[in-house]
C-alpha cells in the first residue's frame, strides 16, 4: 500500500483584487509514494510542484481532490490532527538562510519539534546529538547561532530538524537549490544516506533533472499545474515518452563542448519539427 | 477611475456620518451642564429644565441626530447656541485661515525636505550630517517652545513681524504675509524634520537597489538616475508621509492659533469645546472628517499616478 | 492555516548567495556581544538613559524633596526672584514655589508618557499581531478600523471630546495613547506579515507549533526592538502633547505640569523670564533624551541605517593601483586585480586577491567559480560599479588599451552601455518598476548613441523583435511588473546590445531563468554574439552553460584564478585540484538509484 496518495488535487488561489476570479495552479494531479521510496517531483515555475508539496504538509488547502496518509485523508485536517500528523510528515526547505529562525541556537531549534510532541528536556538533548551526528555537524553545535554556518551546513541543520521526529515521509522543497555545486552533490549524498538508514520515504521536488535523477526511484514530470509523465527514474530521466520531458532533457546544457553541441542540434531539430 | 473617486467620496460621506453619530452620543451626555452654562451658575434646576425642552434637546438622542443629519446634508448646520451665527459659513471661514497656514507650510516642508532628502542620500558627507542635524533639532524642540522663541525674538525684541493677529489676503496681502511667517516657520520646521528624514532614508534605500546599478551600466547620468528614477519610486511613500503629515499639522496649528491668536480652526474648535457648543461642534467634526477624506483620496490618486503597481483599474 | 498567496518565486529557483552578501554575513557573525551590553556600551544611549533616570527619580522623591506643595499659593511671593529663601527657583504669579511645581510636573508627564504610550503600545501590538498573522477577512477588518481612528488629527479630537473627559489629563491620556496606535500597528503588522512568510514559521507549523505559540516564540521576538523603540518616541510625544494641552489650559488648572507653567511664564515674560526658563528646559531636556534615546535604541537594536551612497562617485582605489606590469593587447586585459572591503573592526578583506584575466576581441570567456569566489566582483569592477565601499587595493584593468582603474565617473560613463554593455543575474529587479519597459531603454539608448526619441524608439522595437519578443509594441508599452522573467532578460538583452558593444558582461544571465528559457537565452546570445563580433565575458557558476558558449575558461576560487585555457583542454584535462573536484561534482547522467525502496520496521508503539 502507498505511504502517501494524491488523488485528482485541484488547488486554487485568490485572485488579486477585489473581485477577480481564483487562479487553479493544480488541475487534478494524481500520484503516489511508497514506504521507503523516493518520488522526484520536477517541474518549471509555475508548475505547481511546490504546491503539491505545501498541500501535503498543511500549509496551503485544496480546492479539490484527496490526500491520503496510510490511507486516511489528510485533506482539510484539524490542527490538533495535524499536530500529531507532524510526527510522520517533516520538511526540509530551499532557502539555508531564511528556513532557520536566526535568534534561536542550533540545539533550541532542533529540541522544538521534539518538545512540541512531549519528549522531556533531557531526552531532547540526547536526541539532538544523536541528530547532529547523523548528519555530520560537530557537537559543540548546539550552543551557535545559524549565522555562524555555512549554507550547506545550514541546510544539514534543516534536515536534522526534519529527522528528529523519526517521520516516515519528508517533503523536500528545492533543498539543494541554493547550494554550491561542491555542496549540492554531498548534501544530496546525505539524503541517501539517511533514506538507506532510516526507511524514510521523500516527495522530492526540484527544477533541476540531474539532481532528480540522482535520487529518486521513481520521477513524476508536471507542467503547468498537469502531470505529463510519470516513470521509473531511469526511463524518465533518459528516455522520456512526453514531448515536454524530452524538451526538458534536452535543454539543461551538459559539460561536455562537444557533446553539448550535438545536443543543441538535436534540440533544434525537434524543435523545427514540431 | 471616476466611479473609484466617486466611491472613495461616498465612503468618506459615510464615515463622516459616523464619527458625527459618535460624537453626538458622546455630547449627549452633556447637556445639562451646557444648558446650566448658558444660564449661569444661579439659574435653578427648573429654568435649565425649560430651557432644554425650548432647544429640544429632551427628545431621544438619535431623533435629535437625524433631524441634525437631514438638515446638514442641505447645507444647514444649524446655529452656534452662543452667538447664534450660522455654523457652516464660520466654520469655512476659521478653516480658511488656518489653512491658509498650513498649505505653505507644508508646500516648504515639501521642497525642503525633498531638497535636503535628495542631497543628503546622493552626496553623503558633511551635507548628509547637516540634513540629520536639522532633523533632530526639529524634533527635539518642541514647536510648543519654538513658536515662543521666535515670537519673542522676532516679533517682540526685533519688531519684524506681528506677534499676534491674522490680517486677511483680501484686505491686504503684504499684511497677511507677514501675519503668517513665524507660524508658518514654525509649522515648516517641525515639518521637516520628520519628512527630510524620511525622504533621506528611502532614497538610500532606492539608491541600493539592483536597478540604479543597471542603470548605471548603460550610461545614464548621475542627475537622471537619482531624480528621474531614484527620487520617483522613493517619492510613493513619501507621499503617505505626506498626507500624515497634514493632519499632524492641524494638530500643531492648534497650539500656533493660541500663541499667536489667530482666528483659525483649532481655536474655533477649542472654544466651542470649551463652552459646549454642540452645533459649532458637530459642524466642525463633519467638516474635519469630509477634509481629511478629500486629502487622503488626492494622496491615493497621486500615488497611483507615481506608482503603476498601485493603480486602481 | 493555509496560505492564502501562491509562493512568490519570480522564476522558481533560489539562487547562491553573493559575494557581498556573504561578505555581511561573516561580519554579523563576528558580532555575538548581548543587546544589552551594546546598549550600555552606547554613549548616547546611556547619557539619555541616565538623564531620565535621574529625572524621574527625583519626581519620584517628590514628596520628601519638593518644600511647598505644588499648589500653595503665599501671596507675599508672588513673583518673587531666583535665590529666595524657601523659593530656591522663584516663585510664579500666583506665589507657587516654581521648584515644587516643576518636581510635580515630572510626576504628571511620567504618567502622561506611562499612560499614553502604555495604550498605544498595547492597542496596538495586540491589534498587529491579530491583523498580520491572521487571514484577509481579519485583517481588513483592523485595517479599517485604525484608519478610521487615523482620520483625525489626534489634538482637535481631544479638545471636542472635553466635556466627556472633563478635562482629566489621565482620561485624556487614554483616549491619545488609541489614537498613536495606528502608528503601531502599522510598524507591528508589517513585520508580522514579513515574518509570517518566512520559512522558519512554515517550518514551526510543520513541526506542529499551534498559532499562538509561533506568535510567542517567533513573531513576538522579531517585533521587540522596533516596539522598544517606539515606546521611547510616544513617550516623548504623549509628554509634548500633554504639555501642549495644558498650555491652552485645557484641563484641570489644579494640576502641576510644564505646559500650565510654561502658560504662565509666557504671560509673565517680561516681568520675570526665568519662569518661563526653567518649565522650558526641563521639557526640552525630557523631550530631547527620548528621541536621542529613541534614535540610539535604533541603531543598536536594528544595526545602523545604511549610508549615502554617492552615485557619482568613481571606484575607489589605492594609490598604487592602475599600472599594468605586462603589456597585452586583448581587448580586456585584467592584471593583478585585487578588490578589499572594509572589516568593522577595521582594516581591509580581500574578496578579490590577484586576477589574470585575457578576452580577445569576439571571445566568449567563462568566468567560472561558486560562491564567494569574486567573480561577480571582477565584472562590476570592468564596468566600474563596485559599491561605494569597495576598494580596489591594486591591479589593472584595460579595455582597448585604455586604463579603467581610477577614472572618474564621467570618464567611464562614455564606455558604458556604448563600447562595454551589461547584463545581470535577477532580470526583475534590474528594471525600474514607474517606468515602462519601453521607455527604460529608449533612455539608454539615447544616452548612449545621442540620437532622438523618435530614432531611438524605432531602434529599440526591432531590437526587441530580434531578441524574440513575440509582440514587441505591446511589451515596449507595458511596466516591468506585466512581463514574464524570460521575457525581462530578453528586454536587458536587447538594451545592451543596442549600441553593438565590443564587449558585454553577462553576470550569471540565466541562473534566475527556467531551464527551458535558460537554453533560448543561450542561444540568443550565441547569434548575437556571431551577427555582432562582440566580446563575452559570461560569468557562471554553472559548467553546462560554460560548456554551451565558451571558448575560454577561467576557473576562480577564494579571489584568485586556479586555471585557465580553452573549453576542450580545461574539461577534457584538468590541470588544478579545484577544478578537478568541481569537474567530478557535476552529478553526471547515469548515476541513477539502483537500490530498491527500504520499508522500515515500526519501532515505534506510540503512532
Amino acid at each position: 500500500m502507498s505511504l502517501l496518495e494524491v488523488d485528482e488535487l485541484r488547488v486554487a488561489f485568490p485572485g488579486r483584487g477585489w473581485r477577480a476570479k481564483p487562479v487553479e495552479v493544480l488541475h487534478g494531479v494524481s500520484l503516489d509514494v511508497a514506504p521507503g521510496e523516493t518520488l522526484g517531483l520536477v517541474g518549471e515555475s509555475g508548475s505547481g510542484k511546490t504546491t503539491i508539496g505545501r498541500a501535503v504538509l498543511g500549509l496551503v488547502k485544496p480546492s479539490g481532490g484527496d490526500i491520503r496518509f496510510d490511507g486516511t485523508s489528510i485533506a482539510g485536517i484539524s490542527p490538533r490532527d495535524r499536530r500529531r500528523l507532524s510526527r510522520d510528515i517533516q520538511v526540509v526547505f530551499q532557502d539555508p538562510y531564511t528556513s532557520l529562525n536566526p535568534s534561536m541556537t542550533i540545539g533550541d531549534i532542533l529540541a522544538e519539534p521534539l518538545v512540541i510532541q512531549g519528549a522531556t528536556a533531557k531526552d531532547a538533548r540526547s536526541r539532538v546529538k544523536t541528530l547532529l551526528d547523523q548528519v555530520g555537524l560537530p557537537s559543540d553545535a548546539v550552543e551557535r547561532l545559524p549565522r555562524e554556518f555555512s549554507g550547506g551546513q545550514r541546510q544539514r541543520v534543516a534536515i536534522a530538524r526534519a529527522l528528529a521526529p523519526e517521520p516516515r515521509l519528508i517533503v523536500c522543497d528545492e533543498p539543494v537549490s541554493a547550494l554550491d555545486l561542491s555542496t549540492q552533490a554531498r548534501v544530496l549524498d546525505l539524503f541517501v544516506e539517511i533514506q538507506r538508514a532510516t526507511g524514510v520515504a521523500y516527495l522530492f521536488v526540484s527544477h533541476d533533472l540531474s539532481v532528480v535523477r540522482h535520487i529518486s526511484h521513481r520521477v513524476a514530470v508536471l507542467y503547468r499545474g498537469d502531470l505529463v509523465e510519470t516513470g521509473s527514474a531511469e526511463h524518465v530521466t533518459s528516455t522520456p515518452d512526453h514531448p515536454y520531458t524530452q524538451k526538458l532533457l534536452l535543454a539543461a546544457p551538459v559539460a561536455d563542448p562537444a557533446r553539448q553541441r550535438e545536443r543543441r542540434l538535436e534540440r533544434r531539430r525537434i524543435m523545427e519539427a514540431s | 477611475m471616476l466611479s473609484y473617486i466617486l466611491r472613495r467620496l461616498g465612503a468618506g460621506v459615510v464615515l463622516a456620518i459616523l464619527v458625527t453619530l459618535i460624537t453626538f452620543l458622546l455630547l449627549s451626555t452633556s447637556f445639562n451642564d451646557v444648558a446650566q452654562a448658558i444660564l449661569g451658575t444661579s439659574a435653578t434646576p427648573d429654568v435649565v429644565d425649560d430651557l432644554i425642552a425650548a432647544k429640544g434637546w429632551d427628545r431621544p438622542v438619535i431623533v435629535q441626530y437625524f433631524d441634525w443629519l437631514i438638515h446638514a446634508v442641505q447645507g444647514d448646520f444649524g446655529v452656534s447656541v452662543y452667538t447664534s451665527l450660522p455654523v457652516g459659513p464660520s466654520v469655512l471661514q476659521r478653516l480658511a485661515v488656518t489653512l491658509s497656514i498650513i498649505v505653505p507650510a507644508l508646500i516648504l516642508t515639501v521642497i525642503l525636505s525633498v531638497f535636503l532628502g535628495v542631497w543628503a542620500a546622493s552626496r553623503g558627507g558633511v551635507v548628509d550630517r547637516i540634513a540629520q542635524g536639522i532633523s533632530l533639532i526639529g524634533y527635539i524642540v518642541p514647536g510648543l517652545l519654538l513658536a515662543i522663541v521666535l515670537v519673542v525674538v522676532f516679533a517682540v525684541q526685533l519688531k519684524w513681524l506681528p506677534a499676534t493677529g491674522f490680517t486677511p489676503f483680501a484686505e491686504d496681502p503684504a499684511a497677511w504675509v507677514r501675519s503668517i511667517t513665524i507660524p508658518v516657520i514654525v509649522l515648516t520646521i517641525g515639518g521637516v524634520a520628520n519628512m527630510a528624514a524620511q525622504v533621506r532614508g528611502r532614497m538610500i534605500d532606492e539608491l541600493r537597489r539592483d536597478y540604479i546599478r543597471t542603470l548605471r551600466t548603460r550610461g545614464s547620468s548621475t542627475t537622471s538616475i537619482v531624480i528621474k528614477h531614484a527620487l520617483r519610486n522613493a517619492a510613493s511613500p513619501a507621499l503617505t508621509v505626506m498626507s500624515l503629515e497634514f493632519i499632524q499639522m492641524f494638530g500643531g496649528a492648534l497650539i500656533i492659533e493660541n500663541v499667536f491668536a489667530l482666528p483659525g480652526y483649532g481655536s474655533f474648535a477649542f472654544n466651542a469645546s470649551l463652552q459646549g457648543d454642540i452645533p459649532v461642534i458637530m459642524g466642525i467634526t463633519a467638516f474635519g472628517v469630509l477634509l481629511v477624506t478629500v486629502v487622503n483620496l488626492l494622496t491615493d490618486l497621486a500615488n497611483g499616478w507615481l506608482n503603476p503597481k498601485a493603480r486602481v483599474h | 492555516m493555509s496560505d492564502e498567496r501562491p509562493p512568490q518565486t519570480t522564476t522558481g529557483t533560489v539562487t547562491p548567495p553573493s559575494t557581498e552578501l556573504l561578505v555581511t554575513l561573516e561580519n554579523a557573525a563576528k558580532t555575538r556581544t548581548s543587546t544589552w551590553r551594546r546598549i550600555l556600551r552606547d554613549p548616547q544611549a546611556v547619557v539619555t538613559l541616565g538623564l531620565l533616570a535621574v529625572i524621574f527619580l527625583l519626581g519620584l522623591l517628590t514628596p520628601w524633596l519638593a518644600p511647598h506643595g505644588p499648589n500653595d499659593a503665599e501671596l507675599s511671593m508672588i513673583n518673587a526672584p531666583v535665590g529666595t529663601p524657601g523659593y530656591l527657583l522663584g516663585a510664579d504669579e500666583a506665589g507657587r514655589d516654581i521648584l515644587s511645581r516643576l518636581l510635580h510636573s515630572i510626576n504628571t508627564a511620567a504618567i502622561s508618557a506611562l499612560i499614553g504610550a502604555g495604550v498605544a503600545l498595547l492597542v496596538g501590538v495586540v491589534a498587529g499581531l491579530i491583523g498580520g498573522y491572521f487571514g484577509t477577512v481579519t485583517r481588513a477588518t483592523t485595517e479599517w478600523l485604525f484608519n478610521l481612528i487615523m482620520t483625525f488629527p489626534g489634538i482637535l479630537l481631544l479638545i471636542i471630546l472635553m466635556p466627556v473627559t472633563g478635562g482629566d489629563y489621565r482620561f485624556t491620556m487614554l483616549i491619545f495613547g488609541v489614537l498613536l496606535s495606528p502608528g503601531i500597528y502599522r510598524i507591528v503588522r508589517n513585520l508580522v506579515l514579513g515574518v509570517k512568510n518566512e520559512l522558519y514559521v512554515d517550518a514551526a507549523r510543520v513541526s506542529g507549533l499551534g498559532n499562538l505559540r509561533i506568535l510567542g516564540r517567533h513573531v513576538l521576538f522579531v517585533v521587540r526592538g522596533p516596539i522598544i523603540i517606539a515606546a521611547a518616541f510616544m513617550a516623548g510625544s504623549a509628554i509634548a502633547v500633554q504639555s501642549g494641552l495644558a498650555f491652552l489650559g485645557v484641563g484641570s488648572l489644579q494640576i502641576p505640569s510644564f505646559g500650565s507653567m510654561i502658560s504662565s511664564g509666557f504671560r509673565n515674560l517680561y516681568i520675570a523670564p526665568t519662569q518661563f526658563l526653567w518649565p522650558s528646559l526641563l521639557l526640552g531636556v525630557i523631550t530631547a533624551s527620548l528621541v536621542l534615546l529613541g534614535n540610539a535604541l535604533r541603531d543598536i537594536l536594528e544595526g545602523s541605517m545604511p549610508k549615502p551612497a554617492k552615485v557619482g562617485r568613481g571606484q575607489r582605489v589605492l594609490d598604487n593601483a592602475g599600472e599594468a606590469t605586462a603589456a597585452r593587447t586583448g581587448l580586456l586585459e585584467i592584471n593583478d586585480l585585487a578588490i578589499a572591503y572594509p572589516r568593522p573592526s577595521g582594516g581591509l578583506n580581500e574578496v578579490v586577491r590577484g586576477v589574470d584575466l585575457s578576452i580577445a576581441r569576439g571571445q566568449i570567456v567563462g568566468l567560472v567559480g561558486e560562491s564567494g569566489s569574486g567573480k561577480s566582483q571582477t565584472a562590476f569592477a570592468s564596468l566600474g560599479v563596485l559599491p561605494n565601499e569597495a576598494v580596489i587595493t591594486r591591479g589593472s584593468i584595460r579595455f582597448d588599451g585604455r586604463e579603467l582603474v581610477g577614472l572618474t565617473d564621467a570618464q567611464m560613463r562614455p564606455l558604458r552601455g556604448k563600447e562595454i554593455a551589461y547584463i545581470p543575474q535577477e532580470p526583475m529587479s534590474n528594471l525600474d518598476p514607474s517606468y515602462r519597459v519601453g521607455a527604460q531603454l529608449v533612455e539608454g539608448v539615447r544616452s548612449a548613441l545621442g540620437v532622438t526619441r523618435a530614432e531611438a524608439s524605432a531602434r529599440v522595437l526591432a531590437l526587441l523583435e530580434r531578441v524574440g519578443i513575440a509582440d514587441p509594441k505591446r511589451t515596449f508599452d507595458s511596466y516591468p511588473h506585466q512581463i514574464s522573467g524570460g521575457m525581462a532578460q530578453r528586454v536587458l538583452i536587447a538594451g545592451a546590445v543596442a549600441s553593438r558593444p565590443k564587449l558585454l558582461i553577462a553576470d550569471e544571465p540565466t541562473t534566475a531563468l527556467d531551464v527551458t528559457v535558460q537554453a533560448e537565452i543561450l542561444d540568443l546570445l550565441r547569434d548575437l554574439q556571431s551577427e555582432l563580433d562582440m566580446a563575452i565575458l559570461l560569468v557562471t557558476h554553472n559548467f553546462g552553460v560554460v560548456a554551451d558558449l565558451c571558448d575560454r575558461i577561467a576557473v576562480m576560487q577564494n579571489g584568485v584564478i586556479v586555471e585557465s585555457g580553452t573549453a576542450a583542454e580545461v574539461f577534457a584535462h584538468p590541470t588544478h585540484e579545484y577544478t578537478k573536484m568541481l569537474l567530478g561534482a557535476i552529478l553526471d547522467e547515469s548515476t541513477v538509484r539502483t537500490d530498491p525502496p527500504v520499508a522500515v520496521s515500526d519501532e515505534r508503539t506510540d503512532r
